[in-house]
């Protein structure tokens, strides 16, 4: 046990220094000048641009500028971005509440949508409700995201005019309005995850009703739903929880059209800006740490599972 | 959820309207087409960045709705001789911090243009050799050479003050928390999602202010931004798409402000760049005005823009004081265009691949221009990319054709020099004619607009020869706002001036 | 001996598991549903010049945005072109990027999970490490960049989700693989002496297929999502050829003026990736030796 720990959490370093190499390499081969777009309507300026170029150490070979920012990583420096000047880790910090707060009301969607849904299909498997229950969980996984986006800000916001279609008001700010803007774009999120969590609910409370336990209270007589609730529900969880951590990674690091649809300043939406202003440190900075956290929540879903499944072996 | 959150405000409102209270508590919440980069007036290239200035940074001096330089943070100037310009200030004016306004501040916040590391601003004023302190109300400009255009540039970015103290101690990070000396304080700002100001007590224009806060929000989805006005959640949007003009019209909360605007959009041809100039249409001038003669420009304005831009063949746009009405651009004619691309010697069709940025209404217009010049022979190819790439691909002559636009200046020189002179900065295609060079500098010589115009014209009919440019459409502001905003200043600039604004309740 | 093999019972041949597989799969019934759609819409997308009414890029200037209505079933969109036309052409960008992408992938992902699982070791470890490096980036992040840098269009696109897509592959079958070895007639094949590379291929491989083809499927309906994401963003198909989610991209001007613009594209793409889900999970289903 100890050293399987030992032995994953020495493999998060490698996995880091991995992705900060492939963004770092896909950024050069990128077109595009990041002196162009920082010099805005001044890009007329050869000379300007020539002198943002080598500020901005655009010239020297690649593996250099990669071990200055590496240097300055190590050092807890994540640099600044070009476009604002503003650190890196400041913009972090300030967007990645907001995504969170998203991911997280996306889970709960995902959850009060899924889990039952799971449950039902079943507990009630062959039947209509089956077919109800996997048409809500599919329609989740097959629908777009930036299309139900555009369509929610259409229906919602432009025809009855319930919910704002944009304008994000932090939780601590005015609770009321932050989660009138954040309802729709959780709700889209979490419709995708909805649906997979759904699937393993299903399958995990099949192979629970079918254990000899459920046999046992079911000839004991107790009514049906006790049977479902008490004893299924408990074991049939365990799964979902576990893979529930690991979507929430993935909701953190792939928000990425939703908040762009909403305008949600979110970590998604900075990243993605990022790109299009080839605005390099913000695009290290940020994929470094979602792929951190990425990295840990697997971690830490692993070893729940190892927890919770003993007779499980790494490997 | 809104109508609750309406009903509780208007009830507050009510409430509070009844009482006598003081100059009400407003906030103006302004939409902007993006967001801004670093706010700091020497390092920040961004359009929508000058918008958040006019709240926050007053300018040396600024332009009236004529686009008539008029005082600010200056009161007046004049030449000694053409190689010093005298600035006359206005005295009892603070920075928000409280530093004193004066000479001394007005060199340094110059220094800092033409030196500070990082600089945008060093070519738009290097034409200053030296700035010297006469008294603390009076600054004198050596200048290297006469040079017209250097007012003008004095009320734009460069001209923007900055405090001096706090720029020194604050050197680049100026832009996180900027001090200036504008009708708003700087509050706070959280990239991508807004910028907020607090009235400034101790502006020397206080009067002319009636809001206590201000608050620009970027959204760059145009429908969502359109929403947020029609809903109330927005006060005026800098720019309303001409599609959502008519939703604008209808509406009886709301009304518009439109003004012709120096900028234009236009398709530039590489005719001297790298490898890819040697292209067919690269290398005619008849080709390129067969491409001329096969596009509608009125249709095209028509399909993308509702009609409400107007056609142009130059560089300045109708309400510029350098637009030569002369020089109208052609009616379609396909019969004639088919002739110059029989004569140009090239087989139809000519195959001519074109760079777009894929923003949606610049998209659009390429489709329709693909359509048009099929009939005269042309096969168009489109590649759209993002932004920055197409700037990197120009940049680096990497193009046959583009299809860019520019967000025009006052003057001018500004809209035309770099573009059209050897070696300029936005003289994507390597254009390179020793007659429009001479035409440009001599240009600068002169300080009336009679004297200019006159050799524009000469200059318009040279171009239209080799036609290196088209020129399409030039741009309008159009602006969305509240019915009881009242006192809204249109420039043709586009900027938001909040001096003599107001909410009528 | 004859006499005895004369006079016992017949005994049912078994099927072979592909047999029983598909047998299996005809009988799921929402299966088969996801089935018709897919079919519905690859032979849309092959005979779209026979079944479109007009050309998807033939403008019209003064039949833009126009309602649903008899001439226009789907409207016109903001160049005045038959939108039913570009919906029906749109699937070919969509589907031939659900597919070749799903190819590309697995071309990529397969061999490496394959020779990772086999192999083991530093070979395992170098190739999970670099696996999980690349799921650690957001996938649009990774798709985008590599879009960007290769050029936006399809041909490009395809590349870059079928790049992007490839871990997953590796993962799959990386899995699939190690199960497989625990195999006795795997053991057996090594014993008697053949070459590594041989039993690879001819006695692991295809038993690793099954899932393969179930996350094949289930990848062709990401895939196309992954399309229509990145020509919503700009980098997919150039225009005027339509693609769902450019479609999509310039719908969003007109979201109250012309909602029908991207109301159409939209359903399109859902109905698609709704058949590949179907087909998908009714795969999996049927290929489970649990029979859940």
């Amino acid at each position: 046990m100890r050293g399987y720990l030992g032995s994953r959490i020495a493999q998060i370093l490698p996995t880091l220094f991995l992705v900060s190499i492939i963004v770092f390499g896909l950024q050069q081969l990128m077109p595009g000048d990041p002196a162009l777009v920082i010099a805005g309507e001044s890009a007329g300026d050869p000379a300007l641009v020539a002198q943002i170029r080598n500020e901005l150490m655009l010239n020297r070979p690649v593996p250099v500028q990669y071990l200055h920012w590496l240097d300055n990583v190590l050092h807890g420096n994540l640099g600044y971005s070009w476009r604002l000047q503003e650190p890196v880790m400041q913009l972090v910090e300030q967007k990645l509440p907001v995504t969170a707060q998203l991911s997280v009301m996306a889970f709960l969607f995902a959850v009060v949508i899924g889990v039952p849904m799971g449950i039902l299909s079943a507990v009630k498997r062959n039947t209509a409700w089956d077919w109800l229950a996997n048409g809500i969980g599919l329609f989740g996984l097959s629908i777009p995201t930036f299309w139900l986006g555009i369509v929610m800000i259409l229906v919602v916001s432009v025809w009855l005019g319930w919910l704002p279609p944009s304008g994000y008001v932090p939780l601590t700010q005015n609770w009321v309005r932050s989660l009138a803007t954040t309802v729709m774009p959780a709700f889209v999120l979490g419709n995708a995850i909805a649906a997979i969590l759904m699937r393993h609910t299903r399958s995990a409370m099949l192979v629970a009703l079918g254990q000899d336990y459920v046999r046992t209270a079911r000839a004991k007589g107790l009514s049906e739903w006790v049977v479902v609730l008490r004893h299924a529900l408990r074991n049939a969880l365990i799964p979902v929880v576990t893979l529930g951590a690991l979507q929430l990674g993935a909701l953190l690091s792939g928000a990425v059209l939703t908040e762009q649809v909403f305008s949600v300043p979110g970590i998604g939406k900075l990243v993605v800006d990022a790109v299009f202003n080839r605005d390099y440190p913000v695009i290290q900075g940020v994929v470094l740490v979602t792929a951190l956290l990425y990295v840990l929540l697997n971690l830490i879903t692993d070893l729940l599972y190892f927890l919770i499944n003993p007779r499980m072996h790494a490997g | 959820m809104r109508r609750i959150f309406f009903a509780a405000s208007a009830a507050a409102f009510l409430l509070l309207g009844a009482a006598p209270r003081p100059a009400a508590a407003q906030t103006l919440r302004i939409g902007l087409r993006e967001d801004p980069d670093v706010l700091d007036p020497t390092l920040g290239g961004s359009y929508v960045g000058r918008i958040v200035f006019a709240g926050m940074c007053d300018k040396l001096f600024d332009y009236d709705t004529k686009l008539d330089i008029v005082p600010q943070l200056a009161t007046g100037y004049e030449y000694k001789d053409p190689t010093h310009l005298i600035l006359h200030l206005r005295p009892g004016v603070t920075f928000q911090d409280g530093e004193k306004f004066d000479a001394a501040a007005v060199k340094y916040t110059l220094m800092r243009d033409l030196t500070m590391k990082g600089t945008l601003r060093k070519g738009q004023i290097d034409a200053i050799s030296a700035i010297d302190v006469i008294d603390p109300l009076t600054v004198e400009l050596v200048l290297k050479s006469p040079d017209s255009p250097l007012l003008a540039q004095l009320a734009g970015r460069p001209g923007i003050m900055v405090a001096p103290e706090v720029a020194e101690k604050e050197g680049a990070k100026f832009g996180l928390h900027p001090v200036c000396a504008g009708p708003f304080s700087f509050v706070k700002r959280v990239p991508e999602q807004e910028i907020v100001l607090q009235r400034f007590p101790g502006y020397w224009n206080a009067k002319a202010i009636h809001f206590d806060q201000v608050v620009y929000v970027p959204i760059v989805n145009s429908a969502v931004r359109l929403a947020n006005l029609q809903s109330g959640a927005l006060d005026l949007v800098e720019y309303i798409v001409p599609t959502d003009v008519p939703a604008v019209e209808k509406d009886p909360k709301l009304k518009l402000a439109m003004s012709w605007s120096p900028g234009y959009d236009g398709i530039t041809f590489n005719v001297g760049k790298g490898p890819m100039a040697k292209s067919p249409i690269g290398e005619s001038a008849d080709l390129r005005k067969a491409f001329d003669l096969a596009i509608d420009r009125k249709a095209l304005i028509q399909v993308v823009y509702n009609g409400l831009y107007p056609a142009i063949a130059q560089a300045n746009p109708p309400g510029s004081p350098f637009y030569i009405p002369s020089v109208q651009p052609p009616a379609r004619n396909i019969p004639e265009a088919q002739k110059l691309v029989a004569a140009s010697g090239f087989k139809a069709p000519v195959t001519v691949t074109m760079i777009v940025p894929n923003s949606p209404d610049i998209l659009q217009a390429a489709q329709v221009v693909q359509a048009m010049v099929k009939p005269a022979g042309f096969d168009l190819k489109i590649q759209a990319m993002e932004f920055a790439s197409s700037l990197a691909a120009a940049h680096a002559g990497d193009f046959q054709s583009y299809l860019i636009g520019w967000s025009g200046r006052a003057d001018a020189d500004g809209n035309m020099y770099s573009f059209l002179h050897t070696g300029g900065g936005f003289n994507w295609g390597g254009y390179s004619d020793p007659v429009v060079n001479k035409l440009l500098d001599e240009a600068r010589l002169y300080t009336s607009v009679p004297e200019r115009d006159a050799v524009y014209a000469k200059l318009w009919a040279r171009v239209h020869e080799q036609m290196p440019l088209i020129y399409l459409w030039g741009l309008k502001n159009i602006v969305g706002m509240k019915k009881e905003l009242m006192g809204f200043r249109q420039v043709p600039d586009g900027i938001i001036r909040i001096q003599g604004m107001s909410m009528a309740n | 001996m004859s006499t005895a093999a004369a006079l016992a019972p017949a005994l049912p041949v078994p099927d072979s598991p592909a047999r029983v597989a598909a047998r299996r799969l005809l009988a799921h019934r929402s299966a088969m549903v996801g089935l018709a759609l897919c079919v519905l819409f690859v032979a849309v997308a092959a005979a779209a010049p026979l079944i479109s009414p007009v050309s998807p890029i033939a403008t019209d200037w003064s039949a833009i945005r126009q309602a649903p209505s008899w001439a226009h079933w789907m409207g016109t969109d903001e160049l005045g072109r038959d939108e039913l036309a570009r919906v029906i052409f749109g699937a070919r960008a969509s589907l031939l990027a659900g597919v070749v992408s799903v190819l590309i992938a697995a071309a990529i992902g397969v061999p490496a999970g394959l020779a990772a699982g086999f192999a083991r070791g530093m070979t395992d470890t170098l190739l999970s490490r670099i696996v999980d490096a690349m799921l650690a980036i957001p996938f649009l992040v990774l798709a985008i960049a590599l879009a960007a840098f290769l050029g936006p269009n399809l041909r490009n696109a395809m590349i870059a989700i079928g790049v992007t897509t490839a871990p997953i592959f590796m993962r799959v079958a990386r899995g699939a693989t190690m199960d497989v070895m625990t195999y006795d007639y795997i053991e057996a094949a090594r014993a008697v002496g053949n070459p590594a590379w041989r039993v690879a291929v001819r006695h692991v491989m295809p038993n690793i297929f099954p899932p393969i083809l179930v996350q094949g499927t289930l990848s062709i309906a990401t895939s196309i999502i992954a399309e229509a994401s990145l020509s919503f963003l700009g980098l997919g198909e150039q225009p005027p050829t339509p693609a769902w989610g450019s479609m999509l991209n310039a719908a969003q001007q007109f979201l109250t003026q012309a909602p029908w613009l991207a109301i159409f594209p939209g359903a399109a793409i859902f109905l698609t990736v709704l058949g590949f889900n179907l087909l998908g999970d009714g795969l999996r289903d049927a290929l489970d030796p649990r029979g859940i």
